[in-house]
Formats: C-alpha cells, structure tokens, sequence
C-alpha cells in the first residue's frame, strides 16, 4: 500500500507546502508593515525580498502541483475545483507581494495618528488569509470543517473592511493635501484588498466543498 | 463446421452481452475518468473469461432444468431470437436484462416444442430478478452509510481517498467482472450445454479439457470481445446519466454489485450454507444491470431518496416485464420459421411410452397414473404429440408435466462397461461403483431411471447423495450419471 500511496503523499506534500508559502508570506507581510511604521526600513526591505522569494517559490510549487493534478488525471471529480483553487490563493499572495512592494515603491509617508489602524487593518487582513488557508486545507482532508474556517475568513474580512473605512473617513477630515489623503486612502484599499481576494476563495471553497459532499 | 455456424449467435448473444454490461462493472470508473477504458477493458476481459470457465457452471445448470434445448438448430434459434431481441430493445433505448430475455427464450422454446417448463426453477429465477436489485439497494445503502461514517472519522486527504477509490474500484471492477463471466456465461452458452457441439480438447496431452468448459471460454471470448470493440460506445452513451454519480458512490455500487452476484453464483457459498444447515440461495444469472440499478438507487437513498428519478424507475420496471415476453413471443416465431421453411430439426425427435412399469414409478412419484392406462404400450413420437395426447386424456399441470416426461422419456441406454472404463477422461469411479457397474455388462435399459434404480439397488453408492451434502457432491454424482447416459445412449 505504501507503494501504491507514495506518489500521492508526495503530492500532498507539495500541496501542504504551498498553503505553508501562502501563510509565511501573510507573516511576512505583517512584520513587513510593523517594520515599515516604526522606521526599520532596513528588515523591512529584507522581508518584502523574502515575500518575493517565497512568491517566486509559490509559483512554481503551483505550476508542478497543477501539472501532475493533469498528467496522472487525479481526482477527475475534483481537479477543476481544486486547480481554480490554487489559482486563486495565488491571487492571494500576488496581491500581498505586490502590496509591499507598493510600499517600497512609493514609501507612502503614513500619518503617525493613523498607524494603529494601518496596523488593525493589516492584522485583521492577515488573519482573514490565514483561516482562509485553513479554509483550503480542510478541504483537502476534514471537509465538514471549512465551513468554520470560512467563517472566521469572513468575519475578518468584514473587520478589514471596517478599519479600512475607519481610515478613510479620519483620513478625509483631516486638513491634509488631498494628494495625501489619496495616497493614504489607496494603501489602506490594497491592505483591504488582499482579504478581500481571501473572501473570493472562501466562496469558492464553499462552493467546492457542497460538491465534494454530493 | 456446422457446429460454429450454430454457436455463432450464441457468440452473438456474448458479444452484445460484453458490449452492455461492460458499464456495469466499469461504467463509473471510466465515466468519472478514475480508470482508462483501455485498462477497464483489458482487465474486464481478463477476469469475464476466467470467470466463465472457471466457476460458470452454478447458473447453468439452473438454466438447463429450467429447457433443456437439445437440437442445435434450437439453440442457434433461440440464441438468435434473443439476441435480436436485445439489440431491438436498446436500440429503443429500452433497458433490457440479457437473464430475462434467455428465460424468456427458452420459456418460448418449451412452448413451441411441447417440452415441460420446470416452474419450480422458474418461480427461482423470477424470485432472484426482485430479490437481487432489492439486495443490491440495501448493500449499497450499508455499505455507503459506513463508508461515509469511516471516512468522517479518518480526515483523509482527498487524493489518498483518491487512491483508494482508483485501486477500489479496478480491483472490484476485476471481481466483479469474474462474477459476471461466472453468473451470465449461463444465458450466453448455458442453452448450448445440453447440445454441446464438442468433444474433449487435449492440451499437449497433458490436460483435458471438456467440451462445455470449451464452450464456455468460447463465450467468455465472446463477451470480452463486446467488452473491447463496443463497451466503450454503450460506457459514453446509455452508461452516461444513469452512472453519472462521484467515484466513491460508484465504488460502493460496484461492491454491492460483487456482493450479490456472489450470492447468486458461487457454489461454495452454497456448499457452506448446507453444512451450517441454512437454507441456501439459488443459483441463478441475474441481470448485472438489475443489481446496478438497485445498488445507484441504495445510494441515492442514503444520500437522502433526493435525485431518485422514479419516472426513470417506472420505465425500467416495464422493461422487466417486456423483455422476457418480447423474447419468448420472438423466439415462438423464428422456430416456427426455422423448423417449416428451412426444416431444421429444432427439437431432438424423443420418444415416449407408458407402460405398466412407467405408471408405477409415476405413483411412486405421487401421480396417479390409472387413467393413463389406456395408453399402455402406446409409442408416441415428439414431445408436443406426447403433450397433446396426455392433455386430452385430462389436464395436467406443469409441474406434473415434468416428471411424467421424465418417466415417460424412452432413452435406450445398453451398458457398456468397455467403452465406459475406457473413456479419455476418466469416469470418477469409486471400486464399489465400478464393480457393480461392470455387473451390468450388456444389459439393456429403456429409460434413464431403470438404469438408476438398478444400480441403486446393486450398490448403495449409486443412490442419489441426500439434499444436506455438500451440493458439489450431488452435482458430481449428477455428473457422473449425465455422462453414462451419454455413453449408453443407443442413437438411431
């Protein structure tokens, strides 16, 4: 049986190791910021480089991944659902890398009053990624549970949503040039924007889930 | 060479059996692409023909006392009408079971000819045709509510359960593909058994092998043949709504498949149930397509009875009812055809007698025989002459009709105990039996069982073994007798 079975826990190796990429850089990503807002531009310019390593890494664990799903015609029944889904978690990590990397790119001069929520905002993003890839995994082995993990996803993108807006609204009574208060405004929208990308799986997961269970 | 062109619609018969059931075994697999249709069919065929000659004779044998279709032009009608009968019904995309068609057949064949129907064995067979689906339904219901329950506890990983369900279902894909070949060589060869059209086959002189075992692999070709050059067409087709459900339901069906043929098929089952002092199940070709349509709907109803389409239900139940009529009606025509526009002889010409010795055994046999004294001595010629002659002395019913053929059949048989000690294939002779044998040189016999009770009554050992043994000891011992009937025969 282990014969049989060794092909196929590789693969499932290799999916474990692709949700872990997804979670280390939601990680990353958040020291990244922290850094960022206290000054340390220096690990923060070492952790966005690793964010790109490990969105590079992602990439091509994917592309094997999906690969072999269609060469060996594994789970005929489930390979669309489960290739949509790596798909798009990937669409995840993209938009986390690419957010950094905004950041590095046009080094926005956060207001120090609004640092805290920059940082709520970031938690409650990451955090909505990280039961989203929770998500993902139960529904490769206890499928009864995603619905839990989509919940938390959900709650968290909602939270997201709130201290997103929460910025916006400071941001816009403060007496600032309106370029500023655009620029703000358009960091505080991608931070959103990645957990926003996780709801899009969740649904996806919900939808792949019911028919798993048929 | 006459031969082949007769058992070529028994191959027929095989051939559309290979090409509609193959999606019975295989059909989800290859419809849910778990498993290639080159390696479904490659495996099919394999086990098909090992199943055939292996353990095909159980169900045949249950065929055989159902008609015994004696004449090869008979056997070549029927299977033809049969045949014809199948591809008209799927064509008319009617579900049709190859079991029913057969009976129906040979039913057809009885009529026509006069011959009794043993309605004992008949009542057997239709009983496992609702019994087996029901079965099937209530396996697949089981054995879905554990797999799920199992599955719930384990938190396997989808591609593991993957795996498992690829190996699940090649593997009892394979079994159940030995069972079909075990339980339907029955309907495609099983009418050509008591006609068998060839002789015992030596293989390098080392091993001999009988002419029905020879027929039998001949069928098994048959249907592995249908399985590679058709199934795939029928898999794609007829298979695609009715298995159109996921990998795991569809390896649960399988095994509920495989349950029940077992259960319809295998004599060592039987053979245990008669030494446990159970009553045992008949050994009977079902129709897999039956079995497949109550397993998916066990499975339906586990999953909660939604998605049942019972107007689908409704047309498939009529189809049970069609098939064996529509077959038997067919089949009625084409011997008459046969028989009076190319004069072939689709019945052995038998002949029978009543004489005072005869209407003691029927007594014995718990018929009252005296009105029948009026034909003491008379010689009747054909079975539908006997039949119309006993009818007009007063009804008889079918079951009566059997065993007053049985006594009344005039078989010379005249011992000869130099040609039975000399067979290729020796008799399975124990010393008693072949002493008291040898007792009988020459003697003459005019039916079967004045031989029988002669020998039983020289030798304790020529006495049919009782009901509780082992059913492998009576068929042998029933065996061992068919085959000096064959050796006595005088034919004229």
């Amino acid at each position: 049986m282990d014969i049989l079975l060794r092909k196929t826990l590789n693969l499932e190796h290799q999916i474990d190791d692709y949700l872990d990429l997804v979670i280390r850089g939601a990680l990353l990503f958040k020291e990244g910021l922290k850094c960022y807002c206290t000054g340390d531009i220096e690990h923060f310019t070492a952790h966005l480089r690793d964010l790109d390593a490990i969105e590079s890494s992602a990439d091509a664990l994917r592309r094997a991944i999906e690969t072999r799903l269609y060469s060996e015609t594994l789970i005929p029944e489930s390979r669309g659902d489960v290739l949509g889904l790596l798909e798009s978690i990937d669409r995840v990590l993209n938009r986390t890398a690419e957010t950094l990397t905004q950041f590095d790119v046009e080094m926005p001069d956060l207001i120090e009053e609004l640092k805290p929520l920059f940082m709520e905002l970031t938690e409650a993003s990451m955090a909505a990624v990280e039961s989203m890839v929770s998500a993902g995994r139960s529904y490769f082995r206890d499928p009864e549970r995603v619905r839990d993990y989509i919940n938390k996803a959900m709650f968290y993108e909602h939270e997201a949503d709130n201290r997103g807006d929460q910025i916006k609204r400071k941001v816009f009574r403060m007496n600032i040039d309106l370029s500023w208060k655009v620029h703000m405004r358009y960091f505080a929208y991608h931070i959103e924007t990645i957990s926003d990308e996780a709801e899009d799986v969740c649904d996806r997961l919900a939808i792949a889930t019911i028919k798993r269970s048929l | 060479m006459i031969e082949w062109l007769f058992i070529s619609t028994g191959l027929f018969l095989g051939w559309s059996l290979g090409a509609n059931h193959a999606v019975n075994v295989f059909g989800s697999a290859v419809s849910s692409r778990m498993v290639r249709f080159r390696t479904a069919a490659v495996v099919a065929g394999v086990f098909v023909v090992l199943g055939a000659v292996v353990s095909g004779g159980g169900t045949t044998r249950t065929l055989t006392t159902l008609g015994a279709v004696n004449a090869l032009a008979g056997c070549f009608t029927v299977a033809l009408a049969v045949g014809l009968t199948i591809a008209w019904m799927t064509k008319i995309r009617l579900p049709v079971s190859t079991s029913q068609a057969v009976v129906g057949g040979i039913v057809g064949w009885n009529l026509f000819t006069g011959s009794p129907t043993d309605t004992y064995s008949l009542s057997r067979i239709v009983t496992t045709w609702l019994v087996g689906p029901f079965l099937a339904a209530v396996f697949a219901f089981a054995a879905f509510k554990i797999v799920t329950a199992v599955l719930r506890g384990r938190r396997m990983h989808i591609l593991t359960l993957d795996a498992y369900t690829r190996t699940g279902l090649l593997a009892f894909g394979a079994l159940a593909s030995y069972l079909l070949g075990a339980n339907n060589i029955g309907n495609v060869m099983g009418m050509f058994v008591p006609a068998v059209p060839f002789g015992d086959v030596s293989l390098g002189g080392l091993l001999t092998v009988g002419g029905t075992r020879v027929l039998f692999f001949l069928g098994g070709l048959a249907i592995a043949v249908g399985i590679l050059t058709y199934g795939k067409q029928v898999m794609t087709t007829v298979g695609h709504d009715l298995y159109k459900i996921t990998p795991l339901a569809g390896l649960v069906v399988v095994f509920a498949e495989v349950l029940v043929l077992f259960l319809f098929t295998s004599e060592t089952l039987e053979a245990l149930l008669l030494q446990a002092g159970l009553p045992t199940i008949p050994l009977v070709p079902l129709s897999s397509t039956q079995v497949v349509i109550g397993a998916v709907i066990g499975v339906g109803l586990a999953k909660g009875g939604k998605g049942i389409r019972y107007n689908v239900l409704g047309r498939i139940a009529g189809g049970w009812v069609v098939a064996p009529i529509v077959a038997g009606v067919s089949c009625y025509i084409a011997l008459f055809i046969v028989q009076n526009v190319f004069a072939l002889e689709v019945v052995r010409t038998s002949s029978y007698v009543i004489t005072p010795e005869v209407r003691s055994e029927l007594s014995q046999r718990g018929l009252d025989s005296q009105p029948l004294a009026q034909l003491d001595g008379k010689k009747i010629i054909g079975s539908a002459q006997f039949r119309q002659t006993l009818q007009r002395i007063q009804p008889w019913s079918e079951k009566q009709m059997v065993i007053l053929f049985d006594c009344a059949d005039l078989d010379t048989l005249v011992v000869d105990t130099v040609q039975a000690f000399t067979q290729r294939e020796p008799l399975p002779l124990s010393p008693q039996q072949h002493r008291s044998l040898a007792a009988f040189h020459g003697a003459t016999f005019e039916h079967r069982w004045t031989l029988d009770q002669a020998l039983a009554r020289a030798d304790s050992s020529w006495r049919e073994p009782p009901g509780t043994l082992p059913r492998k000891h009576v068929i042998a011992f029933l065996q061992l007798r068919e085959r000096l009937y064959e050796i006595f025969r005088i034919r004229l």
